[in-house]
């Protein structure tokens, strides 16, 4: 009888599941709520880590392995860090790059500065690079799409280019272009190499991984504060914290798609007489195109999603006027930023896509004038257009409009957003006031307070416990380990928080997504259609989210949380549709000539298979929800992600703190990572799929 | 002359094991030692030569192993032990340099699933490993262009593969694997992914490229009657055993082994045999006009026969006559009894 019950258990999950549950709440009922119990909180031990940190940081900026430095104003030398000279050169040599794509358009002296004396440039102020007129460059736009896609993509960079000029956004358009066009190659370079490495080598592989994930799920503000402390503020800063985050993504897909070479492909470059690069470079990384362009695009997609969070660190441009717009409350400024900041995105996802798929045509036989004429035209076009802008400076007082509009003189669609914005507000004040009351009270409140009130065996119990029953004995001990982590710092009150938090925006948005993706996934169209609009939301940098929630429920959880929700739902929907279109047909005919409704071919078909596929999704959800929430630092939340921006101000123990915190949410999504995978892997093995 | 291709007792065995236990064999190799110690024996001592000119079909079914042979050939794989020469060099010793050469140089494949580069037109496909051997642009274009017009893909030329069928695919990878100009010419089961129809048109394509080029061909397929129909000489492998290795009519009249039995009991006869394989010696009342060749297959002419009342006579090659041929053994042929 006895050994009866414990062979159910041991076979039945929701049995196991059921006695977790129980363990559980008997501990969270039974654990005195007092400071001086470790079972109710864990002493910080691991205290230490922040300021270890610092020290290694510190040190290694200003102590090891000293090197004697020609200092050329003092004339002397002088013992200088190493790994200080080295960031230093970094620094300088990005930030030239990007002043130098700058002035190229925008005009200036500062590379030409590099190269002369400062007393010599003040002697000669007529030696500075012309401004490129704003006239010239939409020109440029209109053709660069023309050479690359035809008569549609030229309409987009032209107009997209006139619209941003004649808004006034034109010269922190090109600040934000500028530094994307730098940043951009270089994380390709990177993540390529470093793809490629993984591929030709297992170990590699296998030591890159977890960096990646952490990588990947460490909040982009975490990176800020050891940044600022190892190169400096500036548009350098700002593209290195960009790199780092929009590397993984390039690697992941090079690695993706090498591997998902055929054999045959690669036999057949063998058989053509490859040699290793010439396989390497003409047949395994064409071949492996789509995946390694869709690195790119993410990258694009990452490098404009981060301008304002590089603009924490100094990075100028469209991003650095939405934020000011932002912490200021304008919302029709932040919006007008915003949408400049998407067009881009949109231009040069398309221009890329468009660059990519372009091919050669042997049989063309054309005379230089045919060849180039395009950039002949643009040549011709920004010879006119400076000589007209030139002349036109004797009739202009001040400002002369043909070179560039300037921000406040330009047109603004900001008073009608901020009009529509406060009709809203006066018109739907009581409803969206109480709906935010009701959930701050009656939902958040109480949830905020459950978590905060789990002793920490209980929480420690109730996550391995999961992580065991779903994967086994290692997951259990690799989360309980990660969460243990956590729980020795005195950081896990605000774990806890964020927890909450987290929780709360990855069920709503889950939800959201299987609702939305399971109708739109029920016809071909509507899959397509609600595809498309997720690749569209996606294009939205994460701060834009942002703009619209604030001014409807104020600096509250509510307007994180919401902003978390929506963001959130793009993976969930598009993992769900996804994976419903991966259900084979003939299962659906199969259902449907065993008689089932379409709610039960759902239920007990659809949802099921798909399910493995939709994990995945989840997973993704995480991932986006916990950056959401810390980004809502920045408008007032009290969880990790405030102390995570708290430490951008603090320059002394900033970069430990900030380090250790997000690394402290990486481990919480990696831990969710971890499970749900092991779940998705496990269903897709019982349902054959693979 | 000397054989093009020459294996002797080449193995191939696939397991993390199998190097560590075949150096403590001291490189003598037995098969079943390996499968007991959990590896598994691709390719089981293949000792063959293929001439220059000949047609060699490697017949087996999936796992047989026949692939994994042609790989070895190719050193696509390494060889587990054995030797393989190619015109007398053994290709086990050559380093990598010497490979990529005698690639450029001598040999071609086509591959099952075509393994064309999604990202190349027709034009650039084919002209690739001219590119690769570095030859200028102008010149492998123009070559291409030659090849195009070889497999009958003109106006083709700047599709994608994406845009073509798969037997105009196959019809580049063809194309591809002559681009070199080889002397080997390697098949790895290149009809089995197309439809039925699609195939017999291309195998009449091949025989009518093979009448022109006459390369010397390993040709993989796990299709008896493609076997029977292309080939000079069919290998028919099972467990990586070559189980019966002889000319099509020999293999359906004289099966060496049950197994090869179970592929030729349902042939039917007139389409595989010779008239060589049932004339009789040269009869000296044959008296007809009418003559068939010792190398027609007998379907062809069996209606030309049996509508004469005379016995036939039997010619070779120069028109000599070498026997005569009873219409009763044709009816017997066609009709069994």
């Amino acid at each position: 009888m006895d050994k009866n019950y414990i062979e159910i258990i041991r076979n039945s999950k929701p049995a196991q599941f059921g006695i977790l549950l129980i363990v559980f709440l008997f501990l969270y009922h039974l654990i005195p709520h007092s400071e001086g119990n470790y079972f109710w909180r864990l002493p910080s031990l691991l205290g230490f880590i922040p300021i270890k940190l610092n020290e290694v940081i510190y040190a290694a900026l200003y102590d090891w392995f000293p090197l004697k430095v020609w200092d050329p104003i003092f004339e002397m030398y002088e013992e200088k860090a190493a790994f200080r000279e080295f960031t230093k050169s970094i620094s300088k040599g990005l930030l030239f790059l990007i002043t130098f794509v700058r002035e190229l358009l925008l005009g200036g002296d500062k590379i030409i500065d590099v190269f002369v004396s400062d007393a010599w440039l003040k002697e000669n102020d007529w030696m500075s690079w012309p401004a490129l007129p704003w006239t010239a460059g939409t020109v440029g736009a209109f053709l660069l799409g023309f050479q690359l896609g035809g008569i549609r993509l030229a309409l987009l960079g032209g107009i997209g280019a006139l619209y941003v000029s004649i808004f006034g956004n034109w010269v922190p358009s090109i600040q934000t272009l500028s530094f994307v066009l730098i940043t951009t190659p270089i994380c390709f370079v990177l993540g390529l190499s470093f793809g490629i490495w993984g591929y030709l080598d297992k170990k590699v592989e296998t030591s890159l991984q977890p960096v990646l994930n952490v990588m990947q799920t460490m909040p982009q503000f975490a990176y800020l504060v050891p940044i600022i402390a190892l190169f400096g503020l500036g548009d350098h800063a700002g593209s290195i914290a960009t790199i780092v985050i929009a590397t993984p993504p390039m690697i992941r897909n090079t690695i993706l798609g090498l591997k998902r070479i055929s054999p045959e492909v690669v036999e057949a470059g063998l058989m053509s007489g490859c040699t290793k690069s010439q396989l390497m470079f003409k047949v395994l990384i064409p071949t492996a195109r789509r995946d390694i362009l869709n690195g790119v695009n993410t990258v694009i997609m990452q490098c404009l999603a981060m301008v304002v969070i590089a603009s924490f660190v100094g990075a100028k441009g469209l991003g650095l006027n939405l934020k000011v717009a932002l912490n200021s409350l304008k919302i029709g400024k932040a919006a007008e930023a915003g949408f400049c900041i998407v067009l881009i995105a949109v231009i040069l996802d398309r221009f890329t896509k468009a660059w990519a798929n372009k091919q050669v045509d042997y049989f063309e036989n054309l005379t230089f004038f045919e060849r180039y004429k395009l950039l002949i035209i643009f040549g011709i076009s920004i010879l006119i257009f400076s000589v007209v802008a030139f002349i036109a400076n004797g009739y202009f007082d001040k400002i002369n409009y043909l070179y560039v509009i300037p921000i406040e003189k330009g047109l603004t669609f900001a008073h009608y957003i901020d009009a529509a914005v406060d009709w809203v507000w006066d018109t739907f004040f009581y409803s969206l006031n109480s709906f935010n009351k009701f959930l701050l009270t009656q939902v958040l409140g109480p949830m905020k307070k459950a978590y905060l009130g789990m002793p920490v065996a209980a929480t420690l119990t109730l996550t391995m416990g999961v992580a065991y029953i779903i994967g086994g004995i290692r997951t259990g001990l690799l989360v309980g380990g990660m969460m243990l982590f956590i729980a020795m710092s005195k950081y896990w009150d605000r774990a806890l928080i964020t927890m909450y938090m987290a929780t709360f925006a990855v069920i709503m948005a889950s939800l959201n997504g299987i609702i939305v993706g399971s109708i739109f996934a029920q016809t071909q169209r509507g899959s397509k259609f609600i595809l498309s609009v997720c690749d569209f939301f996606e294009t939205f940098p994460s701060f834009v989210y942002l703009i619209p929630v604030i001014f409807l429920f104020n600096i509250t959880d509510t307007s994180v949380l919401i902003a978390a929700i929506v963001y959130a739902t793009v993976p969930a929907t598009r993992y769900t549709v996804w994976g419903l279109n991966s259900v084979p047909l003939s299962l659906h005919e199969a259902g449907t000539m065993s008689g089932v409704s379409r709610m039960q071919r759902w239920t007990n078909i659809e949802i099921p298979l798909a399910f493995p596929t939709i994990m995945l999704g989840v997973n993704q959800t995480v991932v986006f929800t916990l950056q959401m929430v810390i980004l809502g630092a920045l408008i007032g939340t009290e969880d990790l992600g405030q102390l995570i921006f708290g430490a951008l101000s603090r320059a002394q123990d900033g970069p430990g703190v900030a380090i250790t915190l997000g690394l402290f949410v990486s481990l919480m999504a990696i831990s969710v990572d971890v499970i749900v995978r092991k779940w998705a892997e496990e269903r897709k093995k019982a349902l054959g799929l693979d | 002359m000397s054989p093009t291709i020459s294996c002797s007792s080449v193995y191939k065995i696939f397991g993390d094991n199998a190097q560590k236990l075949l150096s403590e064999s001291g490189g003598n190799v037995d098969a079943k030692k390996f499968q007991e110690a959990g590896c598994i024996v691709g390719v089981n001592d293949a000792s063959f030569e293929v001439n220059n000119g000949e047609m060699l079909v490697v017949m087996g079914l999936s796992g047989s192993g026949k692939s994994t042979l042609l790989r070895c050939i190719s050193r696509l794989t390494d060889a587990t032990a054995g030797k393989i020469l190619i015109d007398g060099e053994d290709i086990c010793l050559m380093n990598n340099k010497q490979l990529i050469e005698l690639r450029r140089e001598k040999m071609g494949m086509v591959f099952q699933n075509f393994a064309l580069l999604p990202h190349k037109t027709v034009l650039e496909n084919i002209a690739f490993p001219l590119q690769v051997k570095g030859v200028t642009t102008d010149n492998s274009i123009h070559k291409a262009l030659e090849m195009v017009e070889l497999v009958g893909l003109k106006g083709r030329e700047n599709y994608f593969p994406r845009e073509l069928s798969g037997g105009q695919q196959q019809r580049v990878g063809i194309a591809r694997s002559l681009a070199v100009e080889p002397d080997i010419w390697f098949l790895d089961e290149p009809f089995s992914a197309l439809d039925p129809l699609i195939r017999k048109e291309m195998q009449d394509e091949f025989l009518r490229l093979q009448s022109v080029l006459n390369k010397t061909i390993m040709f993989v397929t796990h299709d008896f009657d493609e076997a029977l129909r292309l080939a000079d000489r069919i290998a028919i492998m099972k467990d990586g055993i070559i189980e019966q290795l002889d000319k099509p009519d020999n293999i359906v009249l004289n099966p060496a082994t049950d197994y090869v039995r179970k592929f030729t009991e349902d042939v039917p006869r007139e389409k595989v045999l010779k008239i060589e394989s049932i004339m009789d010696s040269a009869d000296p009342n044959a008296s007809g006009d009418m003559v068939v060749n010792k190398n027609d297959i007998i379907e062809t002419v069996a209606e030309k026969i049996l509508s004469s009342k005379d016995i036939i006579r039997v010619t070779d090659d120069n028109n000599s006559v070498v026997g005569s041929i009873n219409p009763s053994k044709v009816i017997k042929v066609l009709f069994g009894g």
